[in-house]
């Protein structure tokens, strides 16, 4: 089985966020990346699947040189190849037609993605990549076992769950489940060595419409400052819930 | 030309959402001079759409759909819109409504713009505001396609009605086996419960509550205010309440009106989930807790006084409004 896990390269949700160049793009500086933790899930996933099925894992990334980190981080992990699609990445279609073009080139039998990145938040690149290809697709995805071309998953769905079969190829949407927290794979020392040889191939994109573009970028307004309420007087907490805020 | 929504529906009524939509599409329609026209999928009866503004109703009622199945769902909203000629498609935020746009979004060839929170900025070109960073801010994004396709934030703009009637028309579009590579095979859904993604008010309890034991003033304040119960993060890896509650950046995200945190500190990643909740409690002994920066109102002390006191006045509270 051939595992493709698409990697975002986000802000650590610490980072403070701001934007530069007349509020129209977002401020890098002092900015912490990481590997974007709905797909952080699916990579470990994909790594028990290669220590278990022996499949081989490649995690790709659209984005530019400075995005390398993540994917070496990685292949340090246990990925066995990745692909850096060299390009700015505008809209969330833009980035699937690059990830369907790798797909359809590489023979991915099974492609996990995080349901939604941390930054944009759109969640929408997944289903475009599923739409572009005609494949299967499984969005919201907590658990996933795969038996020859057979596949066994969960989704998550408003208020519980639903167990789901399907067959490759697949794309799926991630998520926390597929794996849990405390079995998230950290890169250990040998990892770090042996990814420094492992392939890093670039690729060049190949051309997208541009259907939406990001503007301009605002933040909220400040928010007042908390009202406290004394412990002994719970019954003004009650007032302010139902006459001021009107949420009771 | 008209607006296309598409109404879900569970067991045959319709979700909050729907109207919440409607009253949305209605608005949008007019600044564009044109009408809502509503897809429903077996849905029973479905007159209730007229009195937030929809004006025609696409009825689709086929046994092939009675489980959802995104690629399925997908290609009838896409064949509706193309028998309707519209321009613009909205779809709300639920799990399902999320799982099938962006394949609406690639069949109908739309720029799409999810997590849509307000009005659109702009008409000519096409703007509109969306939740980005975890809500830690707002990009305005612009679609320049023929046909766009918006994805509604939950709880972003609120249930209006407008007076009004709807035609309401069959609709059979084609659906074809290759629509369902993906098979349901069974649902568990918690029954008797209000579930997070529904709820109005969400009450959600942190490791200040010392353990799972502890939980029953959460469920009795819940109860009083008919709320969904919910956890952090440490709670739900503890194994104190199942991860189904857990709400956070990794958890389940929540957008209700009030958002309770009861021995909740406030890490960072758990505001970044509930951050959309219009209105934020925050209940905790330790003033310094980083939740009562981010939170409208707060009480200082010790839960286990407090919560109990608070059910008994809201009980109190609730005999006499009702």
């Amino acid at each position: 089985m051939k595992i493709l896990v698409c990697i975002s390269h986000v802000p650590d949700t610490t980072s403070k966020i701001n934007f530069s160049n007349g509020d129209s793009e977002f401020d890098t500086n002092g900015v912490q990346y990481v590997i974007n933790p709905n797909d952080e899930f699916g990579l470990t996933r994909a790594i028990w699947f290669q220590e278990q099925q022996g499949a081989t894992v490649t995690v790709v990334n659209v984005g530019g040189p400075d995005t390398e980190p993540s994917l070496r981080k990685a292949l340090a992990i246990g990925a066995n190849e990745a692909i850096r699609v060299n390009a700015n990445p505008t809209d969330g279609f833009f980035v699937a037609k690059q990830l369907a073009e790798v797909i359809k080139n590489g023979g991915y039998d099974l492609v996990i993605a995080g349901k939604e990145s941390l930054d944009y938040n759109g969640g929408m690149v997944p289903g475009m990549i599923a739409g572009i290809l005609g494949s299967n697709f499984l969005n919201s995805c907590t658990a996933i076992t795969v038996d020859g071309n057979n596949v066994k998953a969960v989704r998550e769905i408003d208020g519980g769950k639903e167990t789901l079969s399907t067959s490759l190829p697949l794309i799926i949407g991630g998520q926390k489940g597929l794996v849990e927290e405390k079995d998230l794979r950290i890169p250990n020392m040998r990892g770090i060595m042996t990814a420094r040889t492992k392939a890093l191939t670039i690729l060049e994109p190949v051309d997208a419409p541009v259907n939406t573009k990001a503007v301009k970028f605002e933040k909220p307004a400040p928010k007042s400052a908390v009202k406290l309420v004394s412990p002994d007087n719970l019954d003004e907490l009650i007032n302010l819930l139902h006459n001021e805020a009107k949420v009771i | 030309m008209s607006i296309l929504i598409y109404a879900e529906s569970a067991e045959g009524k319709f979700k909050k959402v729907a109207f919440e939509l409607a009253s949305y599409a209605k608005k949008v329609a007019e600044s564009l001079g044109t009408t809502v026209t509503a897809l429903t999928v077996n849905t029973g009866d479905v007159s209730e759409l007229a009195k937030y503004g929809v004006d025609k109703v696409l009825k689709v009622n086929n046994d092939k759909l009675a489980g959802f199945t995104a690629k399925a769902y997908a290609d009838v909203i896409k064949q509706a819109a193309e028998k309707e000629g519209t321009k613009v498609v909205l779809l709300s935020s639920t799990t399902d409504s999320i799982y099938l746009s962006s394949l609406v979004a690639v069949a109908l060839n739309a720029g799409f713009a999810s997590n849509v929170v307000g009005l659109p900025v702009s008409t000519s070109p096409f703007q509109v505001k969306r939740n980005a960073f975890s809500n830690k801010a707002f990009n305005i994004t612009e679609i320049s396609t023929d046909v766009k396709v918006l994805g509604l934030a939950k709880n972003s703009y609120g249930i209006f009605e407008s007076a009004g009637s709807a035609t309401e028309e069959d609709f059979n579009p084609s659906i074809g086996d290759n629509d369902f590579g993906v098979k349901v095979e069974s649902v568990e859904k918690v029954s008797g419960k209000v579930s997070i993604a529904d709820a109005d008010i969400v009450v959600s309890g942190g490791r200040g509550l010392k353990g799972p034991e502890n939980w029953g003033m959460i469920e009795d304040l819940a109860a009083v205010l008919g709320a969904a119960t919910a956890c952090s993060k440490p709670v739900s890896d503890l194994g104190w309440r199942p991860h189904s509650e857990h709400v956070g950046q990794t958890g389940k995200p929540v957008a209700t009106n009030l958002y309770i945190a009861i021995g909740i500190s406030g890490a960072i990643q758990h505001i970044a989930g509930i951050n959309s909740s219009k209105v934020k409690v925050v209940i905790n002994n330790d003033p310094e807790a980083p939740f009562f920066k981010v939170a409208d109102y707060g009480v200082v002390g010790d839960a286990f006084t407090i919560v109990p006191q608070l059910i008994e006045k809201l009980k109190a509270f609730k005999a006499q409004h009702s």
